[in-house]
């Protein structure tokens, strides 16, 4: 009896270390693919660079990849990325915050649950299915209104972008606000303010790394979104402008990885790496947005 | 039901100044408008897709193969593709997701280990999903030399999934009380045997949730399946080939159509089909969400 019972509890004690040491490994995964990627990114991405020369690279300003002296500065792809973001933020962070709030403060029971299940819903669908409203319905109404021969511009792919990271501001945003303790709003009405006044004055500053993180994460997948952004954007790598078709970073990457090689290839994979470091900075800045909220 | 009545100044007689009534109603109407717009728009979007889809979708194009030759429309393989697809990357991701979560919130100590898995999910989290369909290329598809195939794409997809599946796990195993775990040990239970037995029955819809989440970003993904599965659309007639031959999903589908065939009424009819799903996850999610807060 007594034999048992410590082959027994050996056995336990060995399950015990043996789970112990596998919830280890899964732990260490994703440290693991975080390490690969960069590796991989890293070691794709830096010949080329070194090739055409970093400055050539980042501030040269044309991207031809094809042609019989090619050129590889991708300058306006950077450019072009950065300035569909930035429009998409300047449109969709006033719109979806203000929503937001009415969401939280100021709507109607019933009205707020219909507008929160669409939104919801609209966080789910599809990015090419945004792409093909776009091209639908956008494009040509761009090329209507601005008489322009094709709508298909960097315009174009900043109102996709807004639309698409709209339902994720919206709904980060209600949940910062709704999670503002409700002794901040009492003592402001109690101080006299009126109630918008207390919505706009404490409780939207008092969710404000809620509403940054949000904003961040809105940032991130605008910047990282390709097939969207290839459906309506024309993917012709020009210095950006309003009514210009243009490519982004990484339009220009699903576009020619298909048909590419030698150095355009790895052109191709530099441009993913300036993508990731991009990606990177906006993690570091997400994560200090994040850890400044935890701390108050 | 107007929280304005609610304040202190308007139990005053003539207490505001125009300046701060303005104020007031400028920002809240303006949150008003912004609400009512994305209602709009989002409302008009669904009601365009659901009007042009049903016009092109039909009961055979759900259930047929497409060819060329006999002109037939159909979406049965990409259906097909989409569901190996989510099922592959789930069983490949959803253990080591859990498993991650149980270390960092069963074993580990915090500290600065569990801060880096922290942070590396945070990051992959944020990674745009082109460059997890270049690294994937590069790794399952040529260094693996698993070609342009469907596990190629699983596996690209089960690191993509990865992190959502281990924070959904890890907010799940943080719901369920000390005592249980307590309780457990104290009736002689190794740490796994409570694990097992005790705590992971009790936040089973947690990690749920996280799945259904994660089979949303499944299906809505392109980027990281064009180069990692292809688009084709055949059905094969073995496991053996159906894992190992380029296989597109519907989301990949959509863009090939629409971008580079011109077949937008296909593309609706796949739009259509994909929003259906979205609206299916999104209760789904809702439901189980529902049930875990009734069960506390």
């Amino acid at each position: 009896m007594k034999e048992k019972d410590s082959v027994w509890r050996r056995l336990s004690k060995l399950t015990e270390r043996v789970m112990n040491a596998l919830f280890f490994l899964c732990g260490m995964t994703a440290i693991v693919f975080v390490l690969l990627i960069t590796l991989y990114l890293a070691a794709a991405g830096i010949p080329a660079i070194r090739e055409i020369g970093l400055i050539d690279f980042l501030f040269g300003p044309e991207w031809k990849s094809t042609a019989a002296a090619p050129s590889f500065g991708i300058l306006p792809l950077i450019l072009t990325s950065v300035y569909g973001t930035a429009g998409a933020v300047l449109l969709g962070v006033p719109a979806g915050v203000l929503c937001a709030v009415y969401l939280a403060k100021f709507a109607h029971r019933r009205a707020a649950r219909f507008l929160r299940s669409l939104v919801d819903l609209l966080a789910g669908v599809p990015s090419v299915v945004y792409g093909l409203l776009g091209i639908i319905v956008l494009v040509p109404f761009i090329a209507d209104v601005f008489r322009l021969a094709s709508g298909a511009s960097l315009l174009c792919a900043m109102l996709v972008l807004t639309v698409m990271i709209l339902p994720s501001i919206i709904s980060i945003s209600e949940t910062a606000l709704r999670a503002v303790p409700q002794e901040y709003e009492e003592a402001s009405l109690a101080l006299g303010a009126t109630y918008p006044e207390t919505v706009f004055k404490v409780t939207l500053p008092a969710a404000k790394s809620g509403v940054a993180a949000g904003i961040v994460l809105g940032v991130g997948r605008a910047i990282g979104e390709a097939m969207a952004v290839m459906m309506v954007a024309g993917n012709i790598p020009n210095m950006p402008g309003l009514f210009k078709s243009v490519s982004f970073l990484t339009t220009v990457i699903a576009q020619e990885m298909s048909y590419s090689g030698g150095l355009q290839r790895q052109a191709l994979f530099s441009i993913a790496l300036v993508l990731f470091v991009f990606i990177m900075a906006i993690n570091f800045l997400l994560h200090a947005v994040l850890k400044k909220g935890e701390k108050r | 039901m107007d929280k304005n009545s609610r304040t202190a100044p308007s139990l005053l007689k003539g207490g505001l100044s125009p300046k701060r009534k303005l104020y007031g109603a400028v920002l809240k109407n303006a949150s008003r408008l912004c609400a009512a717009a994305v209602g709009l728009l989002g409302a008009e979007m669904l009601v365009f897709m659901l009007i042009n889809g049903f016009e092109s979708l039909s009961w055979k194009v759900v259930t047929s193969s497409p060819s060329i030759l006999k002109k037939i429309d159909g979406i049965l393989p990409n259906i097909l593709n989409t569901l190996y697809i989510i099922l592959l990357s789930l069983l490949i991701s959803l253990p080591l997701g859990v498993g991650a979560a149980i270390y960092l919130n069963e074993y580990a100590r915090p500290g600065r280990l569990t801060a880096a898995v922290s942070f590396a999910a945070e990051t992959l989290a944020g990674i745009p999903s082109i460059l997890y369909g270049l690294v994937g290329m590069l790794f399952f598809c040529q260094l693996l030399g698993l070609k342009s195939s469907l596990l190629a794409g699983a596996l690209t997809l089960a690191v993509m999934i990865l992190p959502t599946l281990l924070r959904t796990a890890q907010e799940a195993l943080k719901t369920v009380p000390d005592s249980y775990r307590e309780g457990a040990m104290a009736l002689g239970a190794t740490r796994w045997a409570a694990v097992r037995t005790v705590v992971l029955p009790s936040c089973v819809d947690g990690i749920l949730t996280g799945c259904i989440l994660a089979v949303g970003r499944i299906i809505g993904e392109s980027a990281a399946l064009l180069f990692t599965a292809g688009s084709a659309a055949v059905l094969m007639d073995s496991l053996y080939r159906t894992l190992t031959s380029s296989a597109g999903t519907l989301s990949v589908a959509l863009y090939v159509e629409v971008a580079e065939r011109g077949r937008f009424d296909l593309g609706f009819a796949i739009a259509l089909v994909l929003l259906l799903l979205a609206a299916v996850i999104n209760l789904a999610a809702k439901a189980v969400g529902k049930k875990c807060r009734a069960r506390r």
